[in-house]
């Protein structure tokens, strides 16, 4: 259990100001100067030290992504990009940050674009995030007003921060299709190598990082990477924000150690599940695309990257899911289906084509109205998905289904028992059918 | 060079190759619909899927990922490809089964069916069933101009067409709406295309999506017959193949040629097979009291002879026209040197062109191929976006890689690429002779530049002048290119189709009370005053033919086997696809009977011994393919020519790009697209 004096995010829940004098007063700025002398290798070295993964649900090694940057070279300006796309269903995690603590997130920024040699960045902005557009630009506003960042800061370190915000596509939330976005086109994932780090945003050097992982940078420098790696476990260090959404007491965000497990995260913060722990059905432990996890694996698990991984689902984005005995899980994977379904760009062929079909397949199972074969067929054309496709979002559609079938595959039996046993009209007379 | 294991055998590839480059190279076939050699890298269609020993446990695309970028084993061992495993196979059919459960099953009713990669590759790599049961989609089909007809329910959306037209055709007109399975190619509001290449989607579209119009329902491509010729519809003489059943030309398309039009022609030249079966000169024909009658080739001949025998030989002229093989102005030449006729002349525009200034003061010196390596590009008088729409590409392929500055002299037009206009008439060109316009230091600076010239800039007052101008401003470096635009010049110029000294111009010939017997071999862009007795020898009843006296129906250029020469100086040869209808005859072979009625036989029976004249003559015209480079010192003598430059603005040699010739003047879908240009293709679907 992570105790006050740990936490980062000292105002998720927004109950203080968001201004610059109060995130002043609770640290944010605090010394940023002082880190940025210490040099770009002590702060790359740092964030390794920290052991702080992405945020952003793939999970990989932000001081490592950060020293994968080249060198700058003349006439190639280097680029840090915000992902504030969060789109994933049930990720609510970064908007909190850019409601009510929007200056972690652009001392993070001042801070690893200094450690990367860029003095520009942008943070791209998901379509619907209205307010949190709105909040974040006040808060970029007052840090120029007090030179905090700009090209003549009190830092003495050259820095642009723009706000852009798009136009509400999931697949922006990709980094090659936010990168796209950003340059003006249609958001469509780019073919991968060239890697961003060589040849992103217009051409140049990039580093896309989550919201999250950015604004725990300044405190994480602050009080050390030792002290961020003391906290959780070996290699999924630090605090977490987990978005708990669905069938608890009372639905949360809230900063937790990584490696809590799934109970005390309920119990402690959202009152428990609803209805008691008996009630429990199934958690969706990282955001739609992470393959459900059935009620016997939840009880104890552990909430961190490798644990998860070990049960073929995943941490993602945290955002935990939990659902109850009243739930349709096949109809919920259905929603799910479609959501991906809808999201596909259409670029490559078994995104394109496969996410449809596996939506068709998965809705008419939810009724029933399928073939037991076919969940076999379902579970393959899903595997022709997953690993085919340009992006990951083609792995994102066929996770859901996969864990499905794993899990639940006597529900859906069920289902079309139940459907095959009251499709035959009952009053129907048999002789009827032999005459005709 | 990089060392790289495919299928277990080791192959040596430049750094620069893509995987599926280096599998093609090891001899390994890679199934593909996105990809093409020449337009840029999508990687969306995922068929090209390959194995990569030592990478992540998922196959690669194998056309986007470069052999650079593979990791070599623990021990430095060479990275190892497969592209037969078992996860390739599953990976292909995967792939396959996806593209197909949307396409629609009418192989039977699609104008693809038999030369459909989807057909070819669901044989090859998919499997034969299906487990799809759900509806399939189908999309609204989309105008997008005359000549390109859409099934969109068949598009596998691998974005070939949308990338030729942003990428080589320069209009990026064609783009995707919509996204995931619900993503639609279309023009923006379903307008007309404005292009003059795009018919080559046609080719690009691995599917029936987009298939021609003109030819919609008309043939299988297995009951064709293809003969391999050359296009006349401009001076590139582009490689076409001529597909024919019985006697009639069905289609036309593109075979590669690098170094003229490497795997594209233009719509004029795709297009243009309808125009060879209307307002065809079928027998010959006799004008009595105005009005012309159908007669007999003896008949013909015999009035011909007649009025050519009893005329002045001063005030006979022969004007060759823009469609005309080497081998009939060879013979035409031969016969009227023969009857002391010095009034011969092949430029019909009135162009300063002269054979005395050596070949290199008339030929596109250096090779098409030259714009690949061009660094400066200077277009004085011409819009090769009409002249000559594969070239305009090639120039456009040139900018997009950067580093050159492209110029233009003339007619301020959109080029499909950044240009700067520097002036449109011959005091530009002064100005820059001079070096007072800050592009004379663009050219002298270059190493490699280009002074492309136009055949309009030739013509009338000033002509040798505005030669002499650019022979200057192409200096030392050798760049003088001449961009023709009739198909028959640069080999009537090779064969010394100008008059004799004291003989008359085409011009001078066309005027009122020049000539008593004017003969046009397919000449219809000059208007030969009343009073003359014209013969016409060509294919359609077009403006020659209306102005002639006497008619005598001629070959096409799909109808005949003959040279052509073009404008880089490479001879070619058409090929013979289908024959002349009617009692029409190769035009050499009407000379030929000609000669005989006048008295003045020429020597030759057969095309081969006419070609064996022709050789002896002008050996250079022997090696097919080839081109006989021009002097460079011609181009230096040039310079000094001086001359005064005349006025007028230069003007392009093709005002209207869809009827500059008899042919395509006699093709309905030329006439729409004409006509569709004029209307500035604002129409939209119906």
């Amino acid at each position: 259990m992570l105790t006050d004096r740990d936490r980062i995010f000292t105002n998720l829940n927004g109950r203080r100001g968001a201004d610059l004098q109060s995130a002043l007063r609770r640290g944010a700025w605090d010394g940023t100067k002082f880190l940025l002398e210490k040099g770009k290798d002590w702060i790359i070295t740092e964030m390794k030290a920290s052991g702080l993964r992405g945020r952003g649900g793939a999970g990989f090694p932000t001081g490592l992504k950060w020293s994968f940057m080249p060198k700058p070279q003349e006439g190639r300006p280097h680029y840090l990009v915000v992902n504030a796309d969060e789109s994933e269903p049930g990720t609510c995690k970064d908007r909190e940050i850019m409601r009510n603590d929007p200056h972690l997130l652009i001392e993070g920024c001042l801070i690893a674009s200094f450690a990367m040699h860029a003095n520009a960045c942008y943070i791209y902005i998901r379509g619907e995030y209205v307010r949190e557009r709105e909040a974040l630009q006040r808060a970029v506003d007052e840090a120029y007003a007090e030179n905090l960042v700009g090209k003549d800061n009190v830092h003495g370190y050259p820095f642009d921060i723009y706000v852009h915000h798009g136009a509400g596509a999931y697949i922006c939330g990709e980094e090659t299709a936010l990168l796209e976005s950003l340059e003006g086109k249609k958001g469509m994932p780019r073919l991968k190598p060239p890697f961003p780090a060589n040849m992103g945003l217009y051409g140049s050097p990039t580093t896309v990082n989550n919201v999250e992982s950015i604004a725990v940078a300044g405190t994480i420098l602050r009080r050390g990477g030792d002290w961020f790696a003391g906290l959780g476990k070996p290699n999924n260090t630090g605090t977490k924000l987990f978005s708990i959404s669905g069938h608890v007491e009372r639905p949360c965000n809230v900063e937790e150690e990584m490696g809590i497990t799934f109970r005390e995260l309920v119990e402690k913060h959202c009152g428990g599940v609803r209805g008691g722990w008996d009630n429990l059905m199934a958690v969706i432990p990282g955001g739609s695309s992470v393959p459900v996890l059935p009620e016997h694996q939840c009880q104890d698990l552990s909430m961190d990257f490798d644990t998860l991984r070990n049960l073929k689902s995943g941490l993602g984005t945290a955002a935990v899911i939990v659902m109850d005995k009243s739930t349709d899980i096949v109809r919920a994977i259905a929603r799910i289906s479609y959501f991906y379904k809808h999201e596909s760009c259409g670029q490559c062929t078994p995104c394109r084509e496969g996410t449809g079909w596996m939506w068709r397949v998965v809705n008419r199972m939810a009724e029933g109205r399928a073939e037991k074969r076919e969940i076999d067929m379902l579970l393959e054309v899903s595997t022709q998905v997953e690993g085919h496709t340009i992006c990951a979002l083609g792995d994102a559609a066929a996770w859901p289904v996969q864990g499905l079938i794993r899990h639940y595959r006597h529900e859906i039996e069920k289902r079309i028992d139940d459907y095959s046993r009251n499709s035959t009209p009952a009053d129907y007379p048999i002789a009827a059918v032999a005459a005709e | 060079m990089t060392k790289i294991i495919v299928d277990g055998a080791e192959v040596d590839v430049p750094a620069e190759y893509t995987i599926l480059q280096a599998c093609e190279a090891a001899g390994a076939e890679i199934p593909r619909f996105c990809y093409h050699e020449r337009l840029s890298i999508a990687g969306n269609c995922r068929m090209c899927l390959v194995e990569v020993k030592g990478g992540p446990p998922k196959p690669v695309a194998s056309c986007a990922m470069g052999v650079r970028d593979l990791r070599p084993g623990p021990n430095g061992e060479p990275p190892v490809v497969s592209t037969r495993s078992p996860m390739v196979k599953k990976a292909r059919e995967g792939v396959m089964e996806f593209l197909l459960i949307n396409h629609p099953l009418d192989c039977p009713i699609c104008d693809q069916g038999g030369e459909c990669d989807l057909q070819d590759q669901a044989m090859a790599y998919g499997v034969s069933g299906t487990r799809y049961f759900e509806n399939k989609r189908a999309v609204e089909d989309k105008y997008i101009g005359p000549l390109v007809k859409t099934t969109m329910t068949r598009c596998i959306h691998c974005t070939r067409c949308v990338r030729f037209v942003a990428e080589v055709a320069g209009a990026p007109e064609i783009g995707a709406i919509g996204r995931g399975e619900d993503m639609e190619i279309t023009t923006y509001l379903e307008s007309a295309m404005s292009s003059e290449l795009q018919g080559n989607v046609i080719d690009l579209c691995p599917v029936g999506a987009l298939t021609s119009k003109p030819y919609a329902f008309k043939a299988r491509p297995w009951e064709l017959a293809k003969t391999e010729s050359i296009d006349v519809m401009d001076a590139l003489g582009s490689a076409i193949r001529v597909d024919s059943r019985g006697r009639e030309v069905m289609r036309i398309l593109p075979r590669i040629n690098e170094d003229v039009n490497e795997e594209w022609i233009s719509d004029k030249t795709r297009f243009v097979w309808d125009g060879l079966r209307t307002q065809r000169l079928d027998r010959p024909y006799v004008r009595e009291n105005g009005r012309l009658r159908p007669t007999s080739w003896p008949e013909a001949l015999g009035v011909v002879a007649a009025k050519i025998r009893a005329a002045d030989k001063a005030r006979v002229g022969a004007i060759v026209g823009d469609l005309a093989a080497v081998e009939e102005m060879f013979a035409l030449k031969d016969l009227f040197g023969r009857l002391g006729v010095i009034n011969v002349d092949a430029r019909q525009d009135g162009s300063a062109l002269h054979p005395k200034h050596g070949r290199a003061s008339y030929i596109f010196n250096g090779g098409i191929a030259a714009i690949d390596e061009a660094d400066a590009i200077l277009l004085v008088g011409s819009n090769p976006r009409h002249e000559a729409p594969v070239l305009n590409a090639r120039i456009r392929k040139r900018w997009r890689r950067g580093g050159v500055r492209v110029g233009l002299v003339g007619e301020r037009v959109d080029l499909t690429y950044g240009s700067e206009h520097i002036g449109a008439g011959p005091a530009s060109l002064t100005e820059l002779v001079e070096g007072k316009h800050s592009f004379a230091r663009v050219l002298s600076e270059a190493e490699r530049p280009l002074v492309i010239v136009g055949a309009g800039a030739f013509v009338g007052e000033g002509g040798e002048a505005v030669l002499a101008a650019a022979a200057k401003l192409a200096g030392e470096k050798g760049g003088l290119c001449v961009l023709h635009s009739a198909a028959s010049r640069v080999g009537a110029l090779d064969l010394g189709l100008v008059p004799d000294e004291g003989g008359m111009t085409a011009t001078e010939m066309a005027a009122s009370g020049a000539l008593d017997v004017a003969f046009l071999l397919g000449a219809d862009e000059i208007d030969v005053a009343p009073g003359t007795f014209v013969v016409y020898l060509g294919t359609h009843g077009d403006r020659g033919a209306h102005r002639a006296d006497v008619i005598l129906p001629g070959a096409a250029y799909t109808e005949k086997v003959g040279l052509y020469v073009n404008t880089e100086g490479r001879v070619q040869v058409a090929n013979r696809a289908t024959f002349p209808p009617g009692e029409g005859r190769e035009d050499w072979a009407i000379l030929r009977a000609l000669s005989e009625q006048l008295g003045a036989k020429l020597p030759y029976d057969t095309l081969n011994q006419l070609r064996a004249a022709l050789f002896q003559a002008h050996p250079h015209m022997a090696a097919l393919g080839e081109i006989a480079a021009g002097d460079p010192a011609d181009i230096a003598k040039l310079a000094d020519i001086g001359g005064t430059l005349g006025s007028a603005p230069f003007a392009g040699a093709m005002p209207d790009f869809h009827l500059s010739n008899p042919i395509a003047r006699a093709s309905a879908v030329m006439a729409e697209m004409s006509a569709l240009k004029r209307t500035g293709f604002a129409q939209a679907a119906e």
